[in-house]
């Protein structure tokens, strides 16, 4: 630490720091608020207002086309469905398998804990890669079915190791070797005392799956070829991105306000399908850091 | 007296129950994770759909799926546009979340401090799906935010998604935007454990702000920092699929087909199982080496490695 005479310069320097400090803060709050903000307003907005550019700060010539027209796609709501029914059957899976797993794992009186923990931490670095993996799930059966999304990829060697931690560390040894001597058996400490006591990361780890599962698209683009089976994000994907230049073949006025009304209606899509997860997140936030700080002693 | 194997026996024994809770997750890893591991033989054979993995011919020469890529000319640009998407995202994308810790460290206002980074991790519960959707919407010149602006000018907005110079920042910059606030806890984490004499120390030899920031902080969360970038390094050549696939069009194909994608189209699309097995191994035989190289070093330098 240089000691130089910096006492006397201390508060107007600080000062200064501070100032530029909460101006780069109220920036960086801009950067990312006002781009989402844009797709709010634009989505109660007349199109040709948005493609005018008069759209700032407020909707302009305020409607609800957009989601009206979005409402009425009969496939928009066979992939609310299917999501929702994905978020919850997957999370619910993923918790069973992998906090038992977790917990067994945690337990230093497990005989082979340490190669089955490299059992799993190795799939963390290497894999088999996308076709053996797609051959497997086919000649398994799940391919092109609703059970893809949720059964074969469930184990996640990264949640196994943030909820081992947090059973290593917040349950004493002692409460096992007590509960052992009143005849409490393995199982019955597990589900009796054990789980009760790790709401805190067992909430985490459900969060993480429940999002992971609102969001993934990707399993589905591979296994899923009904589209009865479709996740939201797989006929977002559709409307947003893939048809994105249908309309620009044809020309004239009629094509442009074709252009414009899909235009709407992605806004709308895109603000009905994050909402949903923005709307929990403020609520859940305290929980999502105590995860990451969990899995961050890991080390 | 009994035998070691009498008691490793009698131990597993009276675990039973243990080992019931691992069995689901053990039986699906061997089953999707390591049963795949075997599969990748067929990167070595001339994969026919009605043989099967093990009855299929072995290709010969035995490397000729591997050789088929090295000989292509996709070969080149997919290794090339992988790795400059990987090194751009990482040189970028490292010193941000460090300053964004730093930065909300310094927010003494509490309920600002709580807004900021509720705020700043917002982005990162975007699904990839609706972040391409919103590039797509920001940058379209015809209309959306980069029109807007444009317009305002009397100028006509560039098609930035069509284009293959712009594609590497575009993929790193909305990564930067969607996910630097969320990488920033761990390193909030490491700042929240400083010790509280060290300020105390500080500030009774009366250091600016700026000198804590330099001398206590930074020193303090490198450690963190190392980790992370070891990580990132073993990781080169693994670009994840999803955005750039969903980024990717004919035109800015020229920097946009990964490995990842390729292996996509080459196994999924053409059906040409083994060639693509043999792309996707010879990328993950390289990060895992790389992993291990990189770790390695950092444990010879005696910092902490990761194992």
């Amino acid at each position: 630490m240089p000691k130089n005479n910096s006492r006397i310069r201390t508060k107007g320097s600080d000062l200064i720091f501070s100032v530029i400090l909460y101006v780069i803060c109220i920036l960086f709050l801009i950067l990312i608020l006002y781009p989402l903000w844009f797709i709010v307003i634009a989505s109660f907005s007349d199109p040709s207002a948005v493609a005018g550019g008069h759209v700032w700060l407020w909707p302009v010539g305020f409607t609800l086309d957009g989601y009206d027209e979005l409402f009425r796609q009969k496939e928009v709501w066979i992939g609310y469905k299917n999501t929702i029914l994905y978020t919850l059957l997957g999370t619910f899976f993923g918790l069973a398998v992998n906090i038992s797993a977790a917990y067994s794992l945690s337990r230093k009186d497990l005989w082979g804990r340490k190669a089955l923990m490299s059992l799993y931490v190795f799939t963390m670095f290497f894999s088999g890669g996308l076709i053996p993996i797609f051959l497997t799930v086919q000649k398994a059966g799940f391919y092109n079915t609703f059970w893809v999304l949720i059964i074969p990829f469930s184990v996640s060697a990264y949640n196994i190791i943030v909820a081992r931690t947090f059973f290593e560390t917040s349950l004493p040894p002692d409460l096992f070797d007590a509960a052992q001597i009143d005849g409490c058996g393995n199982l019955r400490y597990f589900f009796t005392i054990a789980l009760p006591l790790s709401k805190a990361v067992i909430s985490v780890i459900a969060l993480w799956t429940a999002v992971g599962q609102w969001n993934s698209y990707f399993n589905a683009l591979i296994y899923i070829r009904d589209e009865n089976l479709y996740p939201l994000q797989l006929i977002m994907r559709n409307i947003l991105i893939t048809n994105q230049n249908f309309a620009a073949l044809g020309t004239g006025e009629a094509a442009m306000i074709a252009m414009r009304r899909a235009n709407l209606v992605r806004y709308s899509m895109i603000i009905v399908t994050t909402v949903p997860i923005m709307c929990v997140y403020p609520f859940i936030q305290k929980h999502f850091d105590q995860g990451v700080m969990i899995g961050a002693v890991k080390g | 007296m009994k035998t070691g194997f009498q008691k490793t026996l009698k131990r597993i024994q009276r675990n039973w129950g243990l080992y019931l809770l691992l069995s689901p997750s053990l039986i699906l890893l061997i089953w999707f994770a390591y049963k795949p591991m075997y599969g990748v033989i067929i990167a070595f054979k001339n994969y026919k759909n009605a043989l099967g993995i093990v009855g299929s011919p072995w290709a010969d020469p035995l490397f000729k799926n591997f050789i088929r890529f090295f000989n292509s000319y996709q070969c080149e640009i997919t290794i090339r546009n992988t790795l400059v998407l990987s090194l751009y995202s990482m040189l970028a994308g490292f010193p941000i979340p460090i300053l964004l810790a730093l930065m909300i460290n310094q927010i003494t206002l509490k309920r600002f401090r709580k807004g900021f980074q509720t705020v700043l991790y917002l982005p990162h519960f975007i699904s990839t799906v609706v972040m391409v959707g919103l590039l797509l919407i920001w940058l379209s010149p015809s209309r959306g935010l980069i029109g807007t602006v444009y317009g305002a000018f009397n100028s006509e907005a560039p098609n930035l998604m069509a284009s293959a110079r712009a594609f590497p920042s575009l993929y790193v910059w909305s990564d930067i935007w969607q996910h630097a606030g969320w990488d920033s806890i761990i390193f909030l984490a490491a700042l929240s454990s400083i010790d509280p004499s060290l300020y105390e120390a500080a500030i009774v030899d009366g250091a600016t702000k700026i000198q804590k920031m330099r001398y206590i902080e930074l020193p303090l969360i490198l450690p963190t920092a190392c980790i992370l970038l070891i990580l990132r390094a073993g990781n080169i050549m693994n670009v994840g699929f999803e955005k750039v696939f969903l980024m990717q069009n004919d035109l800015n194909m020229p920097s946009s087909e990964i490995i990842a994608t390729y292996v996509y189209k080459m196994g999924l699309k053409n059906s040409q199982y083994s060639v693509s097995t043999a792309v996707s191994l010879f990328n993950n035989v390289i990060n895992l080496t790389l992993l291990l190289l990189v770790n390695g070093i950092t444990k010879k330098l005696g910092n902490t490695g990761l194992w």
